[in-house]
């Protein structure tokens, strides 16, 4: 008992008070800026490996990009990743970036659901469900709710079992062979429900976007509530974008 | 036996000057090969070209860091069937059940021969991922528990199948293939490099240092590229920072499962420190964009090695304080002392690599038997255990952390790093007709990726092994006569990879 005192003091205070404002290092690749420097655009637009980058006028797509950093290396004065973190937005069209835009990626409340606001204000429930992703999304959501970033003092939690869920939090690109078990534990969520997709590759794919060994119908047949870009989203911007729900 | 050919780590050889057997000559050399115990399955399987198939076996020799290359050729006219070698050497099993999957092969007194993880471009595209045949027992006494794909909680798909008399396991059969994303052949798709590093990375994302840097060392002896000794060394340390990363968080998680809350809480947030630190040093907390062919686009510095240095030196006091505490807590070592145990002997049988093989007394460590990137200039000594139960893969972890910290600490005494290494390549050039082999150590064990060019030097087919290839089976094994209860800490214990296996 005493030492596992003695060990607690060591470790001290480790959570991180504000997951609004926290900073993380100078290095992590959060939202780009695009100058308005001028390069050869063609060569900029070739260079990505998930073609997020588009010319005319010169955009990032952050449903697509993999935060591998290339475009910035070799384009340093074009493009720079600031740490910002929060990357979340239920509206896609705010996940593209353009040439001069400085500010942060915005989620738009006006077109949340009424049902959404009204019922999961003060706590949600989510089940995520792999399918195809690679364990670095499902990596970080484990991540979120460690001692340092503590969701569950939001009232955010990951549950068992859809019926006990808010909404389904979707990892992966979504194999074929993931499809089916996919849109059943969706199903099986009560409604109102919310739908998520969380890291590149639930988005669109990402680097997999191309495969023949995906199935991403189902997609066609649900309205998504929240993207959560990244890849893999850091565990800061998957509470704040969660937030964003939460009052 | 001594005409065999053989190459070293990180080595290229012509396709054409690798000698073909008659399977009949394939297969008693493969039997009388790995009756040697230094010797294990690395892979075996079939390149296909129209409608022949050539068939390459890589056995590695721990004793001398040979990689053994043999062939074989079933012709376009040949009967697609052969004696199945997994009858004799039960490590091929998985192998033949993939090859038999991908082309239709028969294997011939193979006990087992099922499908593997239902690839889209599979033979029997009329099987699907619902149809598995799973081992069944006619009696009213037994019950069968399916668990998955989808399970309780963040982690990958997977089907479990137990058949339990009451509580107790009498088999365990694991279903695969849910993650299938076809990244064998995507790598042959994407023309770019750095498309085909990412997906390097992708394979498994809690790997992505071990399975990019198996890609980078393929390319690199390809293009025939020699990368500084400094990058070699960076590159080391990467993948060491990873097994750090990994480890405290499996003995975190290991402490949930038997609900040792201190433990579960500040091994997790150990982890924290480490990854943050790769996240400092590459942008990433996984170390994703860490590896690149020929290069480092954010090179170690000598700033970083002194931030790395107090992350380890906070990471280890509090690490050793509360590891001394957990480990011989009876309410811990209670649930995980001789329970899930595999003997040596099962794990030599099922040729299983890395982690689920030193822990049961089988010391198979790529970075010491066939040594790459900074282990020939810092080698290190595995961890060797000898029990094979779940409390053995939970020390093991310490150990192997407490090593790999040992490594850090004497490779910085003697490097500095104030000249960055060398950028990326942006493009290279193949040479043709070549077979590439390339094994790291990542935290799991052993990975290998293999490529052929062809003529014009383009990659023709690539092909990725992750360690849970061989060490599904021995989770399988470990649950024989458990409680059902006690799979989860058994499965905790593997931590193997759903998506490494199902590509």
């Amino acid at each position: 008992m005493l030492e596992e005192i003695k060990i607690m003091i060591h470790n001290g205070k480790q959570f991180i008070p504000d997951v609004r404002t926290s900073k993380v290092s100078e290095t992590f690749r959060g939202r780009p800026v695009i100058t308005n420097a001028v390069v050869d655009e063609q060569k900029l637009v070739e260079l990505c490996p998930t073609s997020a980058i588009s010319s005319h006028p010169l955009s990032i797509d952050l449903k697509k990009c993999i935060f591998c950093g290339e475009c910035a290396f070799r384009f340093p004065e074009k493009i720079k990743f600031t740490n910002d973190y929060k990357l979340s937005s239920n509206n896609p069209d705010n996940l593209i970036i353009k040439e001069g835009q400085t500010g942060p990626i915005m989620f738009d409340p006006s077109i949340v659901r009424n049902e959404i606001k009204k019922i999961f204000k003060s706590s949600l429930k989510l089940r995520q469900v792999c399918a195809g992703g690679d364990n670095s999304a499902e990596y970080e959501l484990n991540a979120s709710g460690n001692a340092n970033f503590d969701m569950g003092r939001f009232g955010i939690e990951f549950v068992a079992s859809p019926r006990h869920a808010d909404g389904i939090l979707v990892t992966g690109p979504i194999s074929e062979n993931m499809a089916e078990a996919l849109e059943i534990a969706y199903k099986a969520t009560p409604e109102p429900k919310l739908f998520i997709l969380c890291g590149v590759d639930a988005i669109s794919g990402g680097i997999f976007a191309d495969s023949k060994a995906l199935n991403r119908n189902f997609l066609k047949k649900v309205k998504v509530d929240l993207y959560i870009p990244g890849n893999p989203p850091h565990p800061l911007n998957i509470i704040n974008g969660l937030l964003n729900f939460i009052n | 036996m001594n005409n065999l050919c053989k190459i070293k780590n990180n080595n290229s050889i012509s396709l054409n000057s690798i000698p073909v057997y008659k399977y009949s000559d394939f297969f008693s050399k493969v039997v009388d090969l790995m009756g040697d115990d230094n010797k294990h399955i690395v892979n075996y399987f079939a390149i296909p070209d129209k409608n022949i198939f050539r068939f390459i076996a890589l056995i590695a020799d721990d004793s001398n860091s040979d990689i053994i290359i043999l062939s074989h050729i079933l012709e376009e006219n040949d009967k697609k069937e052969l004696a199945a070698l997994t009858p004799k050497i039960n490590a091929l099993h998985i192998f033949e059940r993939e090859i038999f999957e991908n082309y239709g092969i028969n294997f011939i007194g193979h006990p087992w021969l099922k499908p593997v993880r239902f690839p889209k471009n599979r033979y029997n595209k009329e099987l699907q991922i619902n149809d598995y045949p799973f081992y069944k027992i006619n009696s009213s006494e037994l019950h069968e528990v399916g668990v998955g794909p989808i399970h309780a909680g963040i982690i990958e798909p997977g089907h479990f199948r137990f058949i339990c008399n009451g509580e107790d396991v009498l088999h365990l059969e694991i279903q695969l293939g849910w993650q299938h994303r076809g990244i064998e052949k995507l790598m042959l798709e994407k023309k770019q490099l750095l498309q085909r590093t990412i997906l390097s990375e992708s394979i498994a994302g809690d790997t992505s240092v071990g399975h990019s840097l198996a890609f980078a060392q393929v390319m690199e002896t390809l293009a025939q590229i020699e990368v500084s000794e400094q990058l070699k060394i960076e590159r080391s340390l990467a993948l060491e920072l990873e097994r750090i990363a990994i480890h405290v968080g499996d003995i975190s998680a290991l402490c949930t499962d038997v609900a040792y809350n201190l433990g579960a809480n500040i091994f997790g947030i150990l982890r924290t420190g480490i990854i943050n630190f790769t996240q400092s040093w590459c942008g990433n907390r996984l170390g994703k964009s860490m590896i690149r062919v020929g290069g480092i686009n954010l090179p170690f510095t000598e700033k970083l090695k002194i931030s790395l240095l107090d992350t380890i030196a906070k990471f280890e006091f509090q690490f050793l304080e509360l590891a001394h505490h957990t480990y011989r807590l009876p309410s811990v070592e209670n649930r995980f002392d001789n329970i899930g145990t595999v003997s040596e002997n099962q794990i030599r049988k099922i040729g299983a690599v890395g982690m689920a093989a030193r822990m049961a007394n089988v010391k198979r460590d790529i970075r010491q038997s066939h040594p790459f990137a900074g282990f020939f200039k810092y080698p290190i000594e595995p961890v060797v255990l000898p029990k094979g139960d779940v409390f053995s893969r939970f020390l093991l972890r310490r150990k192997e952390i407490k090593s790999s910290i040992a490594w850090i600490k004497n490779m910085f005494e003697k490097e500095n790093f104030d000249t960055p290494s060398e950028k990326p390549k942006t493009s290279i050039s193949l040479m043709p007709q070549m077979f590439a082999v390339s094994l790291t150590e990542g935290w799991r064990g052993e990975i290998c990726h293999c490529a052929v060019t062809d003529q014009n030097g383009e990659i023709c087919f690539y092909k990725i092994k992750d360690p849970s290839m061989h060490n599904w089976k021995a989770l399988e094994l470990s649950l024989r006569n458990l409680e059902i209860s006690d799979f989860p800490i058994n499965n905790k214990s593997y931590n193997l990879s759903y998506c490494g296996f199902d590509l």
